[in-house]
């Protein structure tokens, strides 16, 4: 298909751009296969604004006489506004948008046709490999092997091609298993507890159907991680009565008579489609500016937004604690493995592994745990808040991690190596992107469109010393310990960044930022001038105590 | 330390609100000004000072298993809850509690009997720290159209006014006392803050004795001397801050607020700022909400929306800002009142003076503005803060919210404020702790009376010292922000949990950017000296 066909109207004068807290500019607006460009005409105050086709949630249009507005909403949720003369021009304008922003084979989406301006140094593809994870965890334990039952994708379509499991467990008994979780997706190493030798695991719910079908090697595979005399918890995301309905269509959840060793705890994470919901509703009342105190804070309450986010950071703490206060092995599932499994596994990475909060040991547990264990990023991100279609599988569950994430952050400023402008980031490329990282919905498709190839990563532009210094945090202090955040309503913010950010001016908040990296950047530059003094010092000393001596 | 000890009871126990980890186990002292728990339990020794002044009540709960509970609430929004092994101990306890934070006579407070060591000559010298004279110099005043005046030297124009006061040139002695006839408490209108790039004045003074048809010729001289003040602008405003209703009913007493008809050019605006009494209920229920034991997020959210508190908090800000707004972007002149022109008018226009004017963003600036509008003014800090046993219903968080306000700016605001919220949490503790003599009495004729200015010290200095530990490490200097215009839209409102949760610390940030900053900034300091040192 070619692009031109879709554009009609490729140029149009003298359109006007509106967004919230600028001064509204004419210029001329272009498109292209996969850009809307607005360029002001203005020489001395030369303005352009890029936007993704991709990165378009919904548009509305609406005439007044021949003038045209087209209202474009957007993924990372900015809203702006641009008016067209003509209504021809604005038409078709609005049909090209509308269609170069649902395009409906990956191939054609931009990741496939970027051409990157940047030297790379490291190719982001092979950055996080599994391989270079077990090496780290050989180190410390040999009770894990790395298993690649999986190379073809033909055990667990939503797995990669290798995956950690216990030693003892051969690939005959993980494909049995396979055959007995949802989806395939059997246990497999998440996190490894270096501190007591504690193991978490995830998959999908076990296949007990309503007749209490088990798997001798399910049980073993599971009890491998005990140690003995030891038990371990299962925390399974959905209700109890959830998760017996679930063996009317065939799942279940492991029963004591099978496991005996396994305490399990119905910790409830809400579902997709809820938690889209609930997204749609948080954006709609932190863009209406005609509410006032009340019904601001009734619909803020009403979305329900930061209850998930209180449950996810209790759900992970509880998580957390199994594991480092109790000793125990933790396995974690819900219904397919694929959302609030990897919510929770991730976030408690966060809170137990200092690793997880440096820049590079945060892009390894995303790839670990979100891309290479198959949550659905092309479903769950193909819209966003201001979506109308009523599509079930979209919903922003790695946001809400990523606004976990922001939490922990913010009762715990100094712990994590970068700053909140690196999880906006991920938000933003994970919606809309020229990079090909967050495209597909697991490895197998990523393999099939053979995106390392075709695009280029993510983490191949952002882990270039001059990007990476916008994403560093100067108070960053490497902090060994377990950090447990507090989950009081108290504690917890909306997350300004994401929901607020085109709703207020940002200039004094990005001028205390620059204030805090100049205090540090200071500080540093004086220690190295004082150390740079003190050995040209220690050296005349010596020099003349050597002089001395003759 | 020195203090005598008036009772000591063992085997106490202080409970922990949040965490339900083992209760301590220790000793409790009560002395004359202060309850004291020493943890025996804890591997360092853990204590906790609760000021008896700070004590806003003292309840006996029914007993539990563990023995007899004590649940002690602080102004300052400290809650104890102890429990003690004996019945008599606790009765002990409570009805001594109940007698030290509730003193009768003025001369009970603490700040008669706290004695720093400091020199008679440094003692008198805090009290020159702030002075009011040279702030209205700062704004160019006297001039020719405003003169400082000492006609209310005997307190005849007002007693709840200090004796020196700022009105326009143009209102002659006659127009001020008939003015003062004319206004509530006679409390005329004075000059609050003078916006010197463009003569435009912020005033205030109570509600008039207007009823529904008294005039007075006097108190229309006196707004026009005020809007003639301000030649550039053809009218002024006349702002009541109270709701319409509440203003109308008080017609009815023959109180009320300016009819348009009768004063000339003016342009007269209802804010509605509640009353002391809702604001008071108001901070009851959000109390009650900071209080609430593992609450969901949505009983939480319910509840801070059904306590008003933030509408509330909103409202006095968007006055605030509709009073700077009219002075800097219409150059109109604003009168500003609401009943008596104590409380919401101190709000109001403290916090528009902030706005309009960095020095008050200072240490020093925001001590004279709390001189200048809360207690030169006549603020009834002994009433609204309860510092003796007296009327419930006279208590209210006005000053409170004043301070939120300030802590909302800074939010928006980060480098724009000298001071950080450390400083505001300071200060807002010595308004209740009676400790020194600034905010005792209700009004500068009282304040002499009690001669504070002679038995006690001023807070400020001691503020001043500890300027190293109260500073924002933010903060770009007088220069770089001049006006502020903050959002009031509802989402730029946060729940001050520094505040009202200020004592759960398990609630707060596990590691303080604060802290880290000024503590990088200190290092800073001390790597100049070695650099200099070693340049030599």
């Amino acid at each position: 298909m070619e692009f031109a066909e879709l554009i009609k109207t490729p140029r149009a004068d003298n359109v006007v751009l509106h967004r919230p807290f600028h001064p509204a500019v004419e210029g001329t607006l272009c498109l292209t296969g996969h850009h809307l460009i607005f360029s002001s005409r203005r020489r001395d105050n030369a303005e352009e604004l890029w936007l993704l086709h991709s990165n378009i949630d919904s548009i509305e249009k609406r005439f007044v006489g021949s003038l045209g507005t087209i209202v474009i909403k957007c993924k990372d949720l900015r809203i702006i506004q641009l008016d067209i003369p003509g209504m021809e021009e604005c038409l078709n304008i609005a049909s090209s948008i509308e269609a170069l922003s649902t395009l409906d084979s990956v191939t054609l989406m931009y990741p496939f046709f970027y051409r990157p301006m940047f030297e790379v140094l490291e190719d982001g593809w092979s950055s996080f490999l599994l391989e270079q994870e077990f090496e780290h965890l050989s180190s410390v334990t040999n009770e894990w092997r790395l298993s690649c039952v999986n190379k073809d994708f033909s055990v667990c379509p939503s797995y990669p091609p290798v995956v950690i499991v216990p030693k003892c467990i051969d690939d005959e008994a993980l494909r049995k298993v396979a055959l007995f979780r949802y989806g395939g997706r059997f246990p497999v190493l998440s996190y490894y507890h270096k501190k007591n030798g504690m193991a978490m695991l995830r998959s999908s719910q076990p296949l007990t159907g309503t007749n209490g079908r088990r798997c001798k090697e399910d049980e073993k595979l599971i009890n491998a991680t005990l140690r003995s005399g030891r038990r371990g918890f299962v925390i399974d995301t959905r209700p109890l009565n959830v998760a017996q309905q679930a063996r009317a269509k065939g799942g279940g959840f492991e029963q004591e008579v099978h496991y005996p060793q396994w305490r399990r705890i119905h910790k409830y994470i809400e579902r997709f489609n809820i938690l889209q919901e609930s997204f749609i509703k948080l954006v709609e009342a932190c863009n209406d500016q005609s509410h006032n105190m009340d019904r601001w804070l009734s619909k803020l309450e009403a979305s329900n937004w930061l209850t998930h986010i209180k449950e996810l950071l209790t759900a992970a703490c509880l998580a957390a604690q199994c594991i480092d206060r109790e000793g125990a092995s933790v396995l974690v599932h819900g219904s397919e493995g694929t959302d609030s499994t990897l919510q929770v596994t991730s976030l408690a990475q966060i809170i137990l592994d200092p690793r997880c909060r440096t820049i590079r040991g945060f892009e390894a547990l995303v790839v670990r745990e979100w891309l290479q264990a198959g949550h659905p990023f092309q479903q769950r991100c193909a819209q966003s808040a201001y979506s109308n279609s009523k599509q079930k599988w979209e919903a922003p569950v790695f946001l809400l991690f990523l606004e976990c994430v922001w939490q922990i952050h913010r009762q715990f400023p100094c712990s994590f190596e970068f700053n909140e402008h690196f999880l906006i980031l991920l938000f933003e490329h994970a919606y809309a992107s020229q990079f090909g990282t967050f495209l597909g919905n697991n490895e197998s498709e990523r393999a099939k469109l053979k995106l390392p190839q075709k695009t280029m990563s993510l983490w191949s532009w952002v882990n270039r010393p001059e990007e990476l210094s916008r994403f560093e945090n100067p108070i960053y202090e490497a902090n060994s310990l377990v950090i447990w955040p507090s989950v009081a309503p108290q504690s917890l913010q909306l997350w300004e960044g994401i929901f607020l950010r085109w709703n207020r001016p940002s200039r004094f908040l990005e001028e205390a930022e620059e204030e805090r990296i100049n205090i540090i950047k200071y500080n540093k530059e004086l220690q190295a001038k004082v150390n740079v003094l003190r050995r040209q010092l220690a050296e005349m000393e010596t020099d003349g105590e050597v002089q001395g001596e003759e | 330390s020195h203090a005598v000890l008036l009772l000591q009871v063992e085997n106490v126990k202080l409970l922990d609100r949040y965490a339900s980890r083992k209760a301590a186990s220790g000793t409790l002292y009560l002395t004359a000004t202060h309850l004291i728990y020493v943890d025996a339990s804890a591997e360092v020794r853990k204590e906790t000072w609760i000021l008896h002044h700070h004590i806003s009540s003292v309840q006996k709960l029914p007993l539990t298993t563990a023995g007899y509970p004590l649940l002690i609430h602080c102004k300052n929004f400290h809650v104890a809850h102890f429990v003690i092994g004996q019945e008599r101990d606790c009765h002990d306890v409570f009805t001594s509690l109940l007698k030290l934070s509730q003193p009768v006579k003025p001369e009970e407070l603490y700040a008669f009997s706290y004695n720093p060591k400091m020199s008679k000559e440094s003692r008198e010298m805090g009290w020159k720290l702030i002075d009011l004279k040279l702030d209205y110099q700062r704004m160019g005043i006297p001039n020719d159209c405003w003169e400082i005046t000492d006609i209310n030297k005997d307190y005849e124009v007002c007693s709840t006014y200090p004796p020196e006061i700022v009105v326009p040139r143009a209102a002659t002695k006659a127009v001020v006392m008939g003015s003062s006839r004319f206004r509530s408490r006679g409390r005329i209108p004075v000059l609050s803050y003078l916006y010197k790039e463009n003569n435009a004045a912020l005033c205030r003074c109570s509600q008039p004795l207007a009823g529904f048809s008294a005039r007075c010729l006097e108190d229309e001289q006196m707004l026009q001397a005020i809007r003639e003040a301000n030649p550039s602008c053809p009218f002024m405003y006349v702002v009541d801050t109270r709701p319409k209703l509440n203003a109308m009913a008080n017609r009815a007493a023959g109180k009320g607020y300016e009819n348009e008809d009768n004063y000339e050019n003016i342009r007269f605006k209802f804010i509605g700022i509640e009353n002391i009494h809702v604001m008071r209920s108001s901070l009851q229920k959000l109390l009650e909400v900071c209080e609430m034991k593992s609450p969901s997020m949505s009983d939480f959210l319910t509840g801070l929306e059904n306590s008003g508190w933030l509408r509330h908090i909103k409202a006095v800000m968007d006055a605030g800002v509709f009073l700077a707004k009219a002075v800097r972007e219409e150059r109109a002149s604003v009168l500003v009142h609401c009943s008596d022109g104590w409380d919401r008018t101190a709000q109001v226009c403290s916090l528009a003076s902030l706005l309009l004017d960095p020095f008050y963003r200072t240490f020093k600036g925001f001590m004279v503005l709390i001189e200048k509008e809360w207690i030169a003014m006549g603020h009834k800090f002994s009433h609204r803060c309860g510092h003796l046993d007296g009327d419930p219903k006279e208590v209210s968080p006005v000053f409170t919210q004043f301070v939120e306000c300030v802590w909302q700016l800074m939010q928006q605001f980060p480098c724009s404020f000298e001071f950080s919220e450390r400083f505001l949490l300071e200060i807002h503790d010595h308004v209740y702790s009676c400790q020194f003599g600034n905010f005792l009495g209700t009004c500068h004729r009282e304040r002499e009376e009690l001669r504070i200015f002679e038995k006690t010290h001023s807070l400020w200095p001691f503020l001043l010292q500890r300027k190293q530990e109260l500073r924002n490490p933010l903060y770009r200097g007088f220069t770089a922000y001049k006006e502020l215009q903050p959002n009031t839209l509802p989402f730029s409102f946060q729940f001050w949990c520094g505040m009202y949760n200020r004592f759960d610390k398990g609630m707060h940030p596990k590691q303080s950017v604060l802290e880290q900053l000024l503590s990088c900034l200190s290092h800073s300091v001390t790597l100049e000296d070695s650099a200099a040192q070693l340049e030599n």
